[in-house]
């Protein structure tokens, strides 16, 4: 596209400033060369199941700040075992896992809670609260932080416009498509702005045109600086987004690629755009 | 507020019926301790003069029983007293008889019912270290009621401690009854606990919602309870009690102690319930 480097840039403001979103980050290092700690750390990582059944055998990767990777494999690679791991929802039978410098190992039980509140989580079945409106399950995760109520005033309003749900403030989850009940998982997820997102098959209940609207989400809440981690098994999704792959089968990481062929500062309506274009390559690389 | 108030309800219909047992229960089980003491109160020996015995020998006596171990109380029922007493009860028998054939009667009352047999056995020299004869020349007979007062002091005891075992059995049975409501309301809304666990919540950031949902089911159910058998005592039992001495017995508890009782016992068993049952829920 021929647009002037102004025009560019004042496109990219103007995005950032309507979004309400921190500022964005111009460039974001695909690979570890910034030198600072990685935000997630997999060191030799193991669980061995008390049936005996191996969740993850030998796990080692480290994700940066700022990257947006994905995590693909069957059904029982391990791809949850990795995400329940990192929510502390269990404990590796060996290993080592850090995030932002931390020992997960070091964390209390009674502590446990205070580690979640910067993990934003999504899962496939949405995990709203159903007896509470869209508004206050996203106040939820505020008030659980001793957010005031001026705060909540504040913030979850922005943060539902942000996803598109403004007009929805006051329904009940049971009164939304399933798009829509993502989308409050995501703002609820992310209205804390905590530095890790983990989406555990966040498209796997939604037709394909509206799991292209969640990943464009997705992708707008990496573009502010924060860590995006998704498992999938949907390879065209993988395929299409051009991030880096991490690679599962039956527990352990078989690959470890970061593509670099994605352009880096797309904005979201051309990456919405790309994503909506039949794949092009024909073995989907 | 509140989208599924089912589980809810549920735990309010439990207390409430179970608060309503209990308020039944409760007055009628004092009821019928007052009445087996009021049996038991009944129990006497019969201490018969002969009927030669002078007024100084009637005084005499008088003193010996009332210092007799465990004598509470001594009633004196001359002979004429008795031959009015009896011929009221059988007229046509006693018209027949001319002269009174009635001794001079000492009513003695043990302190306690369970007493009785060793007054008896005192006065009718039958005990231990008796001699065999009454403790006085001028006693003829000292009744022995022995069978009777025996039976009445069994089936009275018998009353009591069976009524105290079915209180205890009750209340246990409330409290499990409501505790198990609130487990099973808990365990349907376990998906609402696992999200707020995994939004960061802490253990008692989650309990204490729960825990005021079961105070106010608990507070409530009982008050609907109380306004139940309120409603009843005015309209059923207050124009009885008039007719009935049983019913307005005062031994009775309290009708505003028993409210305050069964306020309390509600509102607590739900509250502590509430915040036991989301222990187990609490530990995923």
């Amino acid at each position: 596209m021929a647009i002037s480097e102004s025009q560019h840039r004042t496109r990219r403001r103007r995005e950032s400033a309507a979004a309400a979103i921190p500022e964005a980050r111009e460039s974001r290092p695909a690979a570890s060369f910034s030198g600072a700690a990685p935000v997630l750390e997999f060191r030799g990582v193991s669980k061995r199941y008390s049936s005996g059944d191996v969740g993850l055998d030998q796990a080692t990767f480290s994700i940066d700040r700022g990257e947006f990777v994905f995590l693909v494999g069957s059904t029982g690679s391990g791809k949850s075992t990795v995400m329940r791991l990192l929510i502390k929802e269990l404990e590796p039978t060996g290993g080592t896992i850090r995030v932002a410098g931390h020992d997960l190992s070091m964390i209390k039980r009674k502590r446990i809670a205070y580690y979640r509140r910067n993990i934003g989580v999504v899962f496939q079945d949405f995990k709203l609260l159903p007896s509470r409106t869209v508004y206050d399950n996203v106040a939820y995760a505020l008030q659980v932080t001793g957010g005031t109520r001026r705060e909540i005033r504040d913030k979850v309003p922005d943060i539902l416009r942000l996803t598109g749900l403004s007009t929805k403030l006051h329904n009940y989850p049971d009164q939304l498509s399933g798009g829509e009940q993502q989308r409050v998982s995501i703002a609820r997820a992310f209205v804390n702005h905590p530095p890790l997102l983990l989406a555990d098959e966040p498209t796997g209940n939604l037709d394909p045109e509206t799991s292209v609207d969640i990943m464009r989400l997705l992708y707008r809440i990496n573009r502010t600086g924060t860590t995006v981690l998704v498992a999938t098994h949907d390879q065209a999704m993988v395929d299409k987004m051009r991030r880096r792959v991490l690679e599962l089968s039956q527990g352990r990481i078989v690959r470890d690629e970061a593509t670099g062929l994605y352009t880096r500062d797309e904005t979201t309506r051309e990456f919405a755009r790309r994503m909506r274009q039949p794949s092009t390559r024909p073995d989907g690389v | 507020m509140r989208r599924s108030a089912a589980p809810s309800f549920a735990a309010l219909a439990t207390v409430l019926v179970t608060m309503l047992v209990l308020g039944v229960f409760i007055p009628i089980v004092q009821a019928t301790n007052g009445a087996a003491d009021s049996v038991r109160g009944k129990v006497e020996v019969d201490v018969y003069m002969k009927t030669n015995a002078t007024a100084a020998d009637d005084a005499r006596v008088h003193n010996e029983l009332l210092g007799l171990r465990h004598v509470k109380s001594v009633q004196f029922v001359s002979k004429e007293q008795a031959y009015q007493q009896q011929q009221q009860a059988d007229p046509q028998a006693y018209a027949l008889l001319g002269s009174n054939p009635l001794p001079d009667t000492y009513h003695v009352y043990p302190d306690n019912p369970s007493n009785v047999l060793a007054v008896h056995s005192e006065i009718a020299g039958t005990g231990s270290g008796g001699t065999g004869q009454p403790i006085d020349a001028s006693i003829q007979n000292v009744s022995n009621k022995q069978s009777d007062t025996q039976k009445i002091l069994e089936v009275t005891n018998l009353v009591t401690i069976t009524a105290a075992v079915l209180t205890v059995l009750l209340v246990l049975a409330s409290i499990l009854l409501i505790a198990n409501t609130i487990r099973l309301s808990l365990y349907a809304r376990r998906r609402e606990v696992e999200v707020m666990k995994l939004v960061g919540a802490t253990d008692w950031f989650i309990r204490v919602p729960f825990m005021i949902e079961g105070v106010i089911v608990g507070a409530l159910g009982a008050l609907l309870a109380i306004a139940v058998l309120g409603a009843t005592k005015i309209a059923l039992l207050d124009p009885l009690a008039s007719n009935w001495t049983l019913i307005a017995a005062p031994r009775t508890i309290g009708f505003t102690f028993l409210v305050v009782v069964l306020l309390a016992a509600g509102t607590l068993v739900s509250a502590v319930g509430s915040g036991l049952s989301l222990r187990r829920f609490l530990r995923v």
